[in-house]
């Protein structure tokens, strides 16, 4: 018989089984979900790891407030229809309460401000496991981090003390207090997402795709014009036709230019890009040459 | 499109990272920015040439050190094939690094400076990819360019190598002579090298065959969880999830549950709500059972005359990662497949010196980076094979129970008598 495994079977089967050994070794998991197309794989695998079960824990989305409007109206009907249970740790909250302060300035971004929202809530709801999208591919310190990754009680991350991770054995013990990120889909590049994105049909928000939409040059990428970022003297407002590559608080992602509408498109036009994704889109990732990992440390995503 | 996993080896300042950068920009994996940055960085630390090992620098120690500390994980693919490489560092903390790229790796990569020759370094490689049940192993003699790209200095590195390889039980051992900071053999083949008639190393990558190395003979599943829906729709579902292990499972063959022995029949399998014919490995499936019987997390399916060892004692080689030494009488939290228990160290018979290959019966300890061989008595039974049979029901990792910390890993060698 034909025992062929394609590289996203595998990629899948793999996915599946991490999904799985945190359901079944876990107290109270969590998966975030932004509405981007990483936690929205994610999700598509958590419902046939589960199946014909429900996802058997909630889905957790840190609102920036500054969000895509498609976005969050795909949030919403997303899980709708899933009849998994939506919990919004709110930046706003965060700063209303005294938790965070705003970053003063003409150019405030809330990037930064995310990760305490983020371990309150966790503390909050007590959550031991916290499944991210993060992908390997995406950055060097990334490509580092372990798929269990151990974070203290203070949600930080230790990237010189890292368990051993060997073969499919992973090692989710930890103390009351301290908890693991685990990353489902530590192996997927772009291009996987894209075409498993493509192979299953899944729906993503309209703004991956090419559409017309009034943005400005700043920082060597195209920003969308929204209610969250103040157009400075000398930004120039011009209709194009872009898509995002990643989504996230709108005052810090770019758009490129691309005339991609469909999965396919999509799929040659990232196959071709001469550019990476982080690296074209990201004004957060663009602070230091260990911008992420300095985040990472203090228990960003 | 298939998936290759491979780790690479390599000693200190052998060009391993060159070579990775190397296979990344000549297979286009390496974007304008990254390239940039890099171009940056080496003008900024008085490189004269566009210093290709800094597009993989990960931490900011390591860039500080200039070292690279821990197993990194790169991407790339081809029309043929996707790849995912597990660069082991040579410098820090070696054989926990090589120990935990090698085991999930198809294939290992081990590079030998032609100007140094077969060092210890290499050796440990080579040993640690043969215990670890790495079938294929490639051995790039790099630096070419700088022995005037020279037959003789590659027979000779070959011969050595083969030689020593002799001792230990690898399937495939391949060598290519190139230069990773010209590319020569890397992607295209060496103008330089007309001597040399063999694959380039992207084109071994590409083409050797690894669907073999599955083990599709012993039908093992280990459940991991079991699915029971609470809805109307499937009130009387009953799911066992976990990933094929071994052997080929389909519906209608005859199964024994471990440990209760029940025998019974697969009623089907699924996955993500649609039926399947048959699963095999590395499928993540849910098997449902024609009987009713109580079987959960950690229990183990197969066939009736094709079962795994059921026991408590253990024999087995330990890679030891803690600075504490491992010595008999300690004991730890084992787990293995989908069991957790505690295990005992009842003995430790010996180390092994991974580069005379010889054993230290007299070692009374394993210190970090050890390995060796040691008995073990587990609290509840475990189904195991032996590690060279099947990977997955023959491996297994110990964990400090004060510190949470993995502090080693096992392979199964058989069942521990006398």
């Amino acid at each position: 018989m034909n025992a062929h495994v394609t590289h996203l079977e595998a990629l899948e089967a793999e996915a599946v089984f991490i999904l799985r050994e945190v359901a079944a070794e876990f107290e109270r998991p969590v998966l975030l979900f932004s509405g981007g197309k990483d936690s929205i794989v994610m999700l598509h695998v958590a419902e046939k790891a589960f199946a014909p079960a429900r996802v058997p824990f909630p889905i957790m989305h840190v609102d920036t407030g500054h969000n895509f409007t498609e976005v969050i109206e795909y949030r919403d009907r997303r899980v709708a229809g899933s009849g998994v249970r939506l919990v919004v740790a709110s930046v706003q909250a965060s700063i209303d309460a005294g938790r965070v302060i705003e970053e003063p300035g003409p150019r405030p971004s809330r990037n930064r401000l995310q990760t305490i929202t983020l371990l309150d809530a966790i503390a909050a709801n007590r959550f031991d496991a916290v499944f991210g999208g993060g992908r390997r591919d995406e950055e060097k310190a990334r490509a580092k981090e372990r798929i269990f990754s151990h974070r203290d009680e203070f949600g930080q991350w230790d990237p010189k003390n890292q368990r051993p991770e060997l073969w499919q054995l992973y090692n989710g013990r930890h103390r009351p207090g301290e908890h693991l990120r685990v990353f489902p889909l530590s192996n997927w590049t772009e291009l996987d997402v894209w075409r498993y994105i493509g192979r299953e049909g899944i729906e993503v928000p309209s703004i991956y795709y090419a559409h017309r939409r009034p943005v400005f040059p700043r920082d060597g990428m195209w920003l969308a014009v929204t209610p969250f970022v103040a157009i400075q003297a000398g930004e120039v407002v011009e209709e194009r036709e872009v898509r995002f590559r990643t989504v996230g608080d709108a005052t810090c992602t770019g758009a490129v230019e691309s005339s991609a509408r469909t999965v396919d498109q999509v799929i040659d036009e990232v196959a071709a890009s001469r550019l990476t994704e982080r690296g074209a889109t990201r004004a957060d990732d663009r602070i230091s040459e260990a911008g992420m990992e300095d985040r990472k440390r203090e228990g960003y995503f | 499109m298939d998936l290759l996993r491979f780790a690479t080896a390599g000693s200190v300042d052998d060009g391993k990272s060159t070579l990775i950068g190397r296979l990344l920009l000549d297979t286009r994996q390496v974007f304008a920015d990254q390239l940039e940055a890099v171009e940056r960085t080496s003008r900024d630390r008085g490189f004269d040439y566009v210093n290709l090992a800094l597009l993989t620098d990960g931490l900011r120690a390591e860039r500080e050190q200039g070292i690279t500390i821990d197993v990194a994980y790169r991407y790339f693919a081809t029309p043929k094939r996707k790849f995912i490489i597990a660069d082991t560092p040579g410098h820090v903390q070696y054989t926990r690094n090589m120990v935990t790229g090698a085991s999930t790796a198809d294939l290992a990569l081990v590079l030998v400076d032609a100007r140094k020759g077969l060092l210890e370094q290499s050796r440990r490689h080579a040993v640690i990819a043969s215990l670890l049940r790495v079938r294929h192993l490639v051995v790039c003699v790099n630096k070419m360019d700088l022995v005037g790209y020279d037959e003789g200095v590659f027979e000779a590195i070959k011969r050595d190598f083969a030689e020593f390889a002799a001792r230990l039980e690898l399937a495939d051992l391949t060598f290519i002579p190139i230069s990773a900071l010209h590319g020569d053999n890397v992607v295209s083949h060496s103008a330089r090298m007309p001597w040399y008639e063999g694959p380039t190393l992207l084109w071994h990558l590409e083409n050797v065959y690894v669907g073999s190395d599955r083990n599709l003979i012993d039908p093992r599943f280990p459940v991991q969880y079991v699915i029971r829906p609470r809805s109307d729709d499937h009130h009387d579902y009953r799911g066992y999830a976990g990933q094929v292990a071994g052997g080929i499972f389909r519906p209608g063959d005859e199964v024994v549950v471990l440990p209760s022995g029940f025998t019974t029949t697969v009623a089907g399998i699924d996955f993500g709500g649609r039926p399947l014919a048959a699963a095999f490995p590395p499928q993540s499936v849910t098997i449902r059972l024609a009987d009713e019987i109580d079987v959960g997390r950690g229990d183990l399916i197969c066939r009736p005359h094709n079962a795994p060892t059921v026991g408590q004692d253990i024999d087995a080689m330990v890679c030891w990662f803690a600075e504490r030494p491992l010595t008999s009488r300690s004991t730890f939290v084992i787990k293995h497949t989908s069991r957790t228990a505690r295990a005992l160290v009842t003995s430790l018979r010996y180390r092994l010196d991974v580069n005379s290959l010889s054993r230290d019966e007299a070692a009374g300890r394993l210190g970090m980076n050890d390995l060796g061989r040691v008995r073990l008595r587990t609290t509840v039974p475990l189904f195991f094979d032996p590690y060279r049979r099947n990977r997955t029901t023959g491996s297994f990792i110990l964990i400090d129970e004060a510190s949470n910390n993995t502090v080693g890993a096992g392979m199964i060698l058989g069942e521990g008598t006398g």
